[in-house]
C-alpha cells in the first residue's frame, strides 16, 4: 500500500501491484507515472511477456503533472497502444473495447486516483467482474472531487479548501469517496459563517 | 381519528412546525440513561404501548400530511433525492406492499387496499388518492412503485440489496436527512457508506451490525434510535443544501434556544422484504423543540447530562459541537441534579 494514501476511511479505496495474470486478453489504461507500472508488470512476466503483449491493448494518458511517458509504453510493442490527452477523449475507446470484452480478459489499471477510478467505474458498468480488474496507485495524488451542492465535478484538485470550479462555493475535500462517481466529497467550508474561509493548504500533489 | 387531526405547518421559510402536547408525550425521547455513546442498539420492531410511536408499523402522526407537502417540494427542486438502481424495482414493490398492508391494517379509517388478483387498489384518505394498478407492473403507476409509496409515507427509505456477504445501498427516497447524501452514497457497500462515522468502525459496531443484519428474518423487523441536533424545524437538513440551513447555526441564543433547537431522533427500523431478499430501513425522522422537550422533567434532566458529556468527536459530526455549551447552559436550568429512572419513557411530576 502507498504511505502517501494511508490513514483514510473505509469509503477510500485500497491500491494493490500489478501481477500479470492468465487472459484471453490484456488491457492496459494507465496515466502519467502509471506507465511505469506497467513497464515493470511486463517486466514481471518474463518469459512469457512477449506472448502477453501480443495480445495487449494500452490506452495510456499524461499525468495531471505532465507526466508523459509515452515512448516508454509505445517501446513495449503491444498489439496497440493509443495515446489520449485525458480521459474524456480516451472514455468512447475504452468504453469500445469493454463492451467488446471476451470473457478472461484482464484488465491492469495503474496511475492517479482519477484515472483509477474512472476506468474501473467504466469497466463494473461494462459488466466486468471486480476480480479481473487490478490497480496500482502511481505518481500524484491530486484528486477528482465532487460538489455535493451543485454536482459539478472539479479535476486535479490540490488545495483543501478549494473553489469549486462549477458553482464557486469553498470547499473542504472529505476522504469520503463514491466509487460510481469516482470522486471525492467536497462540501462548503464557510457554509455556516459565510466568508470565514481558511487559507488554502496544498495537500495533493 | 378524522381528518382533522392532520395539521398545517411549515418546515421551511416562517417555520410554523410544532408539536401539540399529545406528540410531546409521544416523542420517542432516545436516551435510556444519562450519557450516550455507540452501540448496535437493535431490538425487536414489536408492537408498543397504545398512543406510542411503536403501536403500529409505521406511524403516522399529526404532521403527516405537512410532511408530505414538504417531501414533493425537495422533489420538485432536486429530483436526485429518490434514486433506485435498475435491479430494485422489485424490492421496491416489496416496499409498496409492506407499506400498504401495515397502514391498511393499522389505519383503516385513512387508508384501504383492496385486492383482486393482482388488480390493487389504494385509497390514501388524508392525501386524497385513489389508485387502481397491477402490481408488478411499473407502467400502471405514475412513479416507480418506491417512490409512488414514499411519496406517500414519512420517513427517509433506503433499500438494500444483500450480495456478497454484504449490504449494498441501492436504492433510496431521502429527503429528511441528517446531512448525508443519497446521490452520493447510493452503490455502496455497508462499510464504505458509514466510513464517515467516528469512532464506531474502531469499536467494531459496524462489524456487528452487518453480521446481524445479514440474518434478519422475514417478518421479524427491528429497530433502533439515532439522533442529532437541528436548529429551526427544518426536514430537509441535506449536504446538497448546507449552504442554505447552516448559518442558521450561527444565529442561536439563550433567548431564542428554546424555540429554535431541535433534538432530531430517527426511529430506524430494518425489515427483510419477501421477494427480492433485499432489506427495507425506513428512517423516520422526529423533531421536538428543546421548550417542548422541557416539559418532560426527567427529559430536561437527562438530555442536559448527555449533552453535558458527549464526546467532542460526536458532538462535532453530529454537527453542534459550536452550540454544545450554549445547549448546556440553557438545559442546565431544568436539571436539579435529581436522579432519572432508566429507560426513556417520560413520567409525571
Amino acid at each position: 500500500m502507498n504511505s502517501e494514501l494511508e490513514g483514510t476511511i473505509r469509503s477510500r479505496p485500497v491500491y494493490g501491484t500489478l501481477e500479470p495474470r492468465e487472459g484471453s486478453g490484456h488491457l492496459m489504461v494507465a496515466d502519467g507515472e502509471g506507465a511505469g507500472a506497467i513497464v515493470d508488470l511486463v517486466a514481471g512476466a518474463g518469459a512469457g511477456a512477449a506472448d502477453m503483449l501480443a495480445r495487449t491493448q494500452i490506452i495510456y494518458i499524461p499525468g495531471p503533472n505532465g507526466t508523459d511517458q509515452s515512448d516508454r509504453l509505445r517501446a513495449l510493442n503491444a498489439w496497440s497502444f493509443f495515446r489520449a490527452n485525458d480521459y474524456a477523449t480516451a472514455q468512447p475507446r475504452l468504453r469500445k473495447v469493454l463492451g467488446d470484452a471476451h470473457m478472461g480478459l484482464q484488465i491492469y489499471l495503474s496511475g492517479t486516483e482519477g484515472l483509477i477510478g474512472q476506468a474501473q467505474r467504466d469497466a463494473i458498468e461494462a459488466g466486468l467482474p471486480h476480480s479481473a480488474v487490478q490497480t496500482e496507485f502511481r505518481g500524484s495524488t491530486v484528486r477528482r472531487v465532487q460538489c455535493v451542492h451543485c454536482k459539478g465535478i472539479t479535476e486535479n484538485v490540490r488545495t483543501d479548501p478549494f473553489k469549486c470550479s462549477h458553482c464557486g462555493l469553498n470547499l473542504f475535500v472529505r476522504d469520503h469517496y463514491s466509487r460510481r462517481h469516482a470522486a471525492f466529497q467536497g462540501v462548503n467550508i464557510d457554509a455556516e459563517d459565510p466568508g470565514h474561509v481558511p487559507p488554502a493548504v496544498e495537500r495533493f500533489k | 381519528m378524522g381528518l382533522d387531526f392532520f395539521k398545517q405547518e411549515t418546515f421551511r421559510d416562517d417555520y410554523t412546525f410544532r408539536n401539540s402536547p399529545e406528540a410531546i408525550r409521544r416523542f420517542p425521547f432516545p436516551f435510556a440513561e444519562d450519557s450516550y455513546m455507540y452501540s448496535v442498539n437493535m431490538e425487536p420492531h414489536v408492537a408498543g404501548p397504545k398512543g406510542s410511536v411503536f403501536e403500529h408499523m409505521f406511524d403516522v402522526d399529526e404532521h403527516y400530511l405537512s410532511e408530505m407537502r414538504d417531501r414533493a417540494m425537495v422533489l420538485r427542486d432536486d429530483p436526485l433525492r429518490c434514486q433506485s438502481l435498475p435491479h430494485m424495482t422489485l424490492a421496491g414493490w416489496d416496499l409498496l406492499e409492506l407499506i400498504m398492508e401495515s397502514k391498511a391494517r393499522d389505519y383503516p379509517d385513512w387508508f384501504e387496499l383492496h385486492k383482486t388478483g393482482n388488480r390493487w387498489t389504494w385509497i390514501n384518505r388524508p392525501m386524497e388518492i385513489e389508485q387502481t394498478f397491477t402490481f408488478l407492473n411499473e407502467s400502471t403507476l405514475p412513479h416507480g412503485p418506491m417512490e409512488y409509496i414514499t411519496r406517500q409515507t414519512q420517513g427517509d427509505f433506503t433499500l438494500q440489496d444483500q450480495r456478497d456477504n454484504n449490504l449494498w445501498i441501492d436504492a433510496g427516497m431521502v429527503t429528511t436527512q441528517a446531512d448525508w447524501s443519497l446521490d452520493f452514497d447510493i452503490g455502496m457497500g455497508f462499510h464504505e457508506w458509514h466510513a464517515p462515522v467516528p469512532h464506531a468502525h474502531q469499536m467494531g459496531v459496524f462489524d456487528r451490525a452487518l453480521k446481524f443484519l445479514l440474518k434478519l428474518q422475514l417478518g421479524a423487523p427491528v429497530r433502533r434510535f439515532n439522533w442529532t441536533m437541528t436548529v429551526d424545524p427544518i426536514l430537509d437538513t441535506s449536504p446538497e443544501t448546507y449552504p442554505k440551513w447552516g448559518p442558521s447555526k450561527a444565529t442561536l441564543t439563550l433567548d431564542n434556544i428554546g424555540h429554535r433547537q431541535h433534538l432530531r431522533v430517527e426511529l430506524q427500523s430494518l425489515h427483510r422484504l419477501p421477494r427480492s431478499n433485499a432489506i427495507a430501513f425506513p428512517i423516520r425522522a422526529y423533531l421536538i423543540k428543546f421548550e417542548e422537550l422541557v416539559t418532560m422533567p426527567k427529559w430536561a434532566r437527562r438530555l442536559h447530562r448527555v449533552v453535558r458529556d458527549v464526546h467532542p468527536d460526536l458532538a462535532t459530526y453530529k454537527g453542534f459541537l459550536r452550540n454544545r455549551d450554549l445547549m448546556v447552559q440553557y438545559l442546565s436550568q431544568f436539571d436539579d441534579g435529581k436522579p432519572t429512572s432508566p429507560g426513556w419513557w417520560p413520567e409525571p411530576e
